[in-house]
């Protein structure tokens, strides 16, 4: 599994090949014809999404529309900001998926390291229980769960976009498959010289997991940040509103008025493609491992 | 393994009091996310089942009703209708994002200029959230004011409706999910392809087989446990699809868009009928489980190793 992951992670850094392909470089490839077009097919929705959040709002209700705008426009930010609480909703994501992180973090690294190397009685059970919940799809858990945090009085809250992401059975099985590959040999050697379990889990286990610990953030990033279902159903107080659930809710109140919907959707989403733009390998690593897991 | 080979002699006490520090130091590790990932799904899948064999409005008592909302889910024309929503879109959805996966892995499996921007330009969607690439698509596909129906007046073809034609609303929505989910599969399909030893290619070239029979009767059956776990993965989430449809038609037009799990939202939190929605959540359960099954067993059968 880590040998796959590898294996795409280096090839965009590796595009400037060996010596044997030398002559290849001279002749333009044909799949350039295919893949310049598909490439752009992908790309075009962004470009409509910024150009029109960046449109004067009257040049968006015409017909054929503009290619370009006339003029670059900060208008509909400025709108968005003054008539919603955009900022407020961006930084309660930005809690629950900081929260959430963390809380992955620490929670999943303790559990898939004890679940990996540590023996007691009921890991097995305990652990097979958590695999087997990989399978229960959040929609049928939702109503119950609606119900038990409306009785915890979370329901309104942050807290109940929160709650469900400080840990999950996949972050789990991620970190256990992680502690399992590295070498026992490490930590007996720390055992020799007089470290404690904790000792060993913190100051030699942990800081090998560097790369597993990436692979689990952007793994909680894109599944906190994203999500529209659980906070629709936990949280109709416009103040505890996650980004997705206000762009979502607005859009219900501005049917057409692309220039303010579309600004909306530019900060939704711009946090995280800049992210992924940054750290494409780790979010390659991340949809390989998780397509990988089954 | 549990007591050191020197130390069987001291008895039974000093292993008991090992094994408890064991047990205590295990649970302590495991403990908390046990407790939180066990604690919201098994719990309440088991709650979401008693539930759903109530008549239950939150508030009021709830009554047991048995059987009930399972029978009158089966007699439940806009149920029936959103199961056959669900299926549609999967079937729109699953073998596209399987062959575009396919062939986009293929695509840009090769050392050529630029593959970085191409390989970036595909993947990127797959990180825009599906409220958002919803509302984008309302903005693209807008019959009035969209760029979809610009480009189909710029040569010469008529323009739609769009999410406002019934027949047409679930397509546009499984375009978008594809725009926005072609780089899963696509990553999954690089990383096999990766795997494939060069030396069976080469050995096939040698034999004079072209790239065509090549890649068909080398490459992809080296791919079928691959294409068999996306095409599960693919429909276990077509089976669940809910964001994209309530960012763009809200079920609209007439019902045409609604999907199971629209159906189950429906019924629990706006219709306030948590024992029928859990009724309903449970036949979603059961249909993913049946598709995984039947898919794994076809596999088994055609001596498709994917498990």
């Amino acid at each position: 599994m880590v040998a796959t992951q590898e294996a795409v992670g280096v090839t965009p850094q590796t595009s400037t090949a060996a010596a044997p392909r030398k002559r290849r470089r001279r002749r333009i490839s044909g799949w350039h014809f295919v893949l310049a077009p598909i490439a752009l097919v992908f790309v075009i929705p962004f470009v409509q999404m910024i150009m029109a959040a960046l449109s004067p709002a009257k040049e968006l209700v015409q017909f054929p529309p503009p290619f370009i705008p006339s003029t670059v426009t900060f208008e509909n930010f400025a709108k968005l900001f003054a008539t919603t609480n955009i900022l407020q909703w961006l930084m309660n994501s930005i809690i629950v998926s900081g929260v959430a992180i963390l809380a992955h973090i620490v929670l999943c690294s303790l559990a898939g390291y004890g679940f990996a190397r540590l023996k007691f009685h009921g890991r097995n059970m305990g652990f097979l229980l958590i695999v087997s919940t990989i399978m229960l799809p959040t929609q049928l858990l939702m109503i119950p769960t609606y119900i038990l945090f409306s009785k915890l009085g979370l329901i309104n809250t942050l807290g109940a976009a929160i709650v469900p992401w400080l840990a999950t059975a996949f972050g789990i099985f991620l970190m256990r498959q992680f502690f399992l590959s590295i070498p026992v040999e490490l930590e007996e050697a720390g055992m020799l010289d007089g470290c404690t379990r904790w000792g060993i889990f913190f100051r030699i286990v942990l800081p090998l997991a560097k790369p597993a610990l990436a692979t689990l953030s952007i793994f909680t990033l894109l599944g906190s940040w994203n999500d529209l279902i659980w906070p629709l159903i936990a949280i109709n107080d416009p103040g505890s509103f996650t980004m997705q659930l206000g762009i979502a809710n607005f859009q219900g109140a501005r049917q057409t008025e692309w220039g303010l919907l579309m600004s909306g959707n530019v900060i939704a989403v711009l946090p995280l493609v800049v992210f992924f733009l940054f750290a494409q390998k780790q979010f390659i690593q991340t949809m390989t491992f998780s397509g990988l897991k089954g | 393994m549990l007591v050191a080979p020197g130390a069987s002699q001291k008895g039974e006490a000093p292993g008991r009091t090992k094994r408890a520090r064991r047990f205590f130091e295990g649970w302590t590790f495991v403990g908390p996310a046990t407790l939180i990932v066990v604690g919201l799904s098994i719990f309440p899948a088991v709650w979401a089942f008693i539930l759903s064999l109530q008549e239950w409005d939150g508030f009021s008592d709830a009554t047991f009703v048995g059987g009930d909302n399972y029978a009158r889910l089966a007699s439940d024309p806009e149920f029936l209708d959103s199961v056959m929503h669900t299926l549609f879109y999967t079937v729109l959805f699953v073998p596209s994002s399987v062959l575009a996966g396919l062939f986009l892995a293929v695509a840009l499996n090769r050392r050529i200029r630029f593959i970085g921007i191409y390989r970036t330009a595909i993947f990127v969607p797959f990180v825009a959230s599906a409220a958002a690439t919803g509302i984008l698509a309302t903005y693209l596909f807008s019959p009035q004011f969209g760029v979809v129906n610009n480009v189909l007046r710029v040569i010469g073809l008529p323009q739609q409706q769009w999410l406002e034609d019934p027949a047409q609303a679930m397509v546009v929505i499984a375009i978008m999910s594809l725009w926005g989910q072609a780089a899963f599969t696509t990553v999954i399909y690089l990383a096999a392809l990766q795997d494939i030893p060069n030396e069976l290619v080469e050995a096939a070239r040698i034999d004079g087989a072209n790239r065509w029979q090549t890649f068909w009767r080398v490459v992809w059956p080296q791919l079928a446990p691959v294409t068999v776990f996306v095409t599960i993965w693919q429909m276990i989430e077509a089976i669940k699809l809910f964001d994209l449809v309530f960012t763009t038609t809200k079920g609209g037009p007439l019902d045409a868009t609604k999907t199971i799990v629209y159906f189950v939202w429906e019924s629990a939190f706006k219709g306030l009928e948590f024992g029928y929605g859990s009724a309903s959540a449970y036949v979603l359960f059961a249909l993913t489980l049946l598709i995984t099954l039947a898919v794994v067993v076809y596999s088994r059968r055609s001596k498709t190793e994917a498990f």
